[in-house]
């Protein structure tokens, strides 16, 4: 197919982006889901705690959010790109 | 009455009151030609913080701030590790439809998802199919989150719910109708400013009260050690109900009309930038504190049997009554934001799509502006009137309104986007395939009497609805379709 030749390049760099997008929210969902059910389905006599919280909630949650929020702002920062939007800018 | 509760959120709705009419202003200032793209989308020019703001604060509704914590209250951990499945559209949505959905609508000079959607597929059917479902759903979600915005008054201030109503709907109707997307934009953004100031407070009034976490935690064991499990207060909360909130409050946000809407808003790459950082901060901080709120209260203020009424109660206990009242502007701010967003969002869908569709496609600018201010302050009108006796038709609807429109529309947006082979069949059997199945599912988990046991009823109409979309997609085969062959200003 000779389509990809003539693929607006603003296109790779919204696709690629898009991807980072799902795997970032898989890895939310796996850190979210391993602390929470991993820890917590424990007895509640075993529970330790951290700042007060249960200890699988501070994970999932707390650190879960932190990482996030840290990853999100890595890969904004590092890969995604500046494109412009109106067809004019694009010419200049 | 409680004067030093109500003032400050007094103060609160003038301050809103304000910034609607300095909003319309600005519009003033813009050309007849760009009026309805300033009306319905403010002039596609918000920048990262007011982009991410009002994301939040149109998702972040009743739910987030009463319902939500209220529930936590009863179910412990559990429910506050449901919430934070929230976190995830701080990020996802805008990452995935993300730059190219920001280009594809300026292309196809889309001002609402009708018109992406119809310049996608190039259907009748298409169109009639998401207008409709648009009108029905949201302005039943509307009216619903309108209910809850004169409870909070009404309890909070003790006037009757109708005055309490009145009071709601004149202060919305305002600032939407004569301010537009910009006015409700800006207005979400400082909302969604009170909401993360008012969270941080009422947590620190909270924890000063209950003793810190640590005496709040071990009271909630010596009642009942299930409450700080991840599995609810009678052990129910099972992995499956949980993690598929995942899709209803998570990943399917995507396909709710009202923050796809926002996603071609914006100015530039650097304003989505900045949202993605902001928003995912700011709906991690409200969801994680509004919720902790909720756990701690209980062992603070024993025995609330409604729900809803946590937050306000806690406040009132916790904090000086002036404080309080600041604080429980948050709660007003999430409805208030909430339904803006729906109205000026039903208000385009008919103005936009159907009148300028069908109805009467060569208005003047002077009919269109007439009939924009007119729709949406009858629509405000008509919610309200529904609204003083609700009736069941309504409540029914609302029940559906989210997970019902995130089925419809996930997959024609996103496959629409990302998938040449996307095309109208796909699309319309999709839509149908979602918001049937979503209805008849709901009814039949409802019915099973254990919400807590199996799946939410969203998860199955999302993968119901993407399977006939790729069916019908490539059975009615069509040419692929060419994302650079539509240049700006083709299609308008």
């Amino acid at each position: 197919m000779n389509e990809n030749e003539n693929t607006d390049w603003r296109f790779k760099v919204a696709n690629r982006e898009a991807l980072i997008g799902c795997g970032l929210a898989l890895i939310n969902f796996i850190w979210w889901f391993g602390f929470a059910y991993g820890m917590g389905s424990k007895p509640v006599e075993e529970y330790s705690y951290i700042f007060g919280l249960p200890d699988w909630f501070f994970y999932s949650c707390v650190v879960g959010f932190l990482l996030i929020t840290a990853l999100v702002i890595f890969v904004v920062t590092f890969f995604f790109k500046d494109v412009p939007f109106d067809e004019e800018e694009e010419l200049r | 009455m409680n004067w030093s509760v109500i003032a400050p959120l007094l103060v609160f709705l003038v301050i809103i009151f304000f910034i609607g009419i300095w909003s319309s202003r600005k519009g003033a200032q813009v050309s007849d030609d760009n009026f309805l793209k300033d009306y319905f989308l403010g002039g596609r020019e918000l920048g990262g913080f007011v982009l991410a703001m009002t994301m939040v604060a149109t998702y972040g509704s009743a739910s987030s701030f009463l319902g939500g914590p209220g529930t936590a209250y009863t179910m412990g951990f559990g429910w506050a590790l449901l919430a934070m499945s929230q976190v995830v559209t701080g990020y996802f949505v805008l990452m995935v439809l993300g730059k190219k959905f920001a280009i594809m609508a300026r292309r196809y000079d889309a001002l609402t998802l009708v018109d992406y959607l119809k310049a996608r597929y190039n259907s009748a059917p298409v169109v009639i199919l998401s207008a409709g479902a648009i009108i029905i759903f949201l302005f039943s979600a509307m009216a619903a989150q309108w209910i809850g915005g004169a409870r909070l008054v009404e309890s909070l201030t003790g006037l009757s719910y109708n005055t309490a109503l009145f009071i709601f709907a004149v202060s919305v109707l305002v600032y939407v109708t004569i301010g537009g997307f910009r006015a409700v934009a800006v207005t979400d953004a400082v909302q969604g400013a009170v909401m993360v100031v008012g969270t941080l407070v009422l947590l620190v009034g909270v924890l000063i009260a209950g003793g810190g976490v640590q005496a709040i935690i071990s009271d909630l064991i010596t009642e009942n050690p299930n409450l700080v499990t991840p599995f609810g207060a009678d052990g129910n909360l099972t992995k499956a109900y949980v993690s598929s909130f995942w899709i209803l409050v998570g990943v399917g946000v995507v396909g709710l009309p009202q923050i796809a809407v926002r996603s071609m808003s914006y100015k530039n790459s650097r304003s989505m930038h900045r949202a993605l950082i902001i928003g995912t901060v700011v709906t991690g901080i409200i969801m994680l504190n509004m919720h902790l709120i909720g756990i701690f209260a209980r062992p603070i203020l024993p025995g609330i049997d409604v729900g809803d009424k946590v937050i306000p109660l806690i406040s009132m206990e916790v904090l000086p009554a002036w404080l309080a009242g600041i604080v429980l502007a948050a709660p007003m701010a999430a409805i208030m934001s909430t339904v803006d967003s729906l109205l000026i969002l039903v208000s385009s869908t008919i103005v936009k799509d159907v009148y300028l569709n069908y109805i009467k496609p060569n208005a003047t600018i002077k009919a269109i502006k007439r009939t924009s201010f007119g729709v949406t302050a009858a629509l405000g009108v008509i919610v309200y009137l529904l609204a003083l006796n609700p009736p069941d038709l309504l409540i029914f609807l609302n029940l559906f309104a989210f997970g019902g429109l995130e089925a419809a529309f996930i997959w024609p947006i996103v496959m629409g986007l990302y998938w040449k082979r996307a095309n109208k069949y796909g699309a319309i059997a999709s839509m149908i395939a979602g918001i049937v199945s979503y209805v008849a599912i709901y009814q039949w988990t409802a019915a099973q009497g254990d919400p807590f046991g199996m799946l939410h009823p969203v998860v199955i109409p999302v993968v119901l609805s993407f399977v006939a979309f790729v069916i019908f997609s490539l059975a009615m085969k069509q040419e692929a379709y060419d994302y650079n062959l539509i240049k700006e200003g083709e299609i308008s």
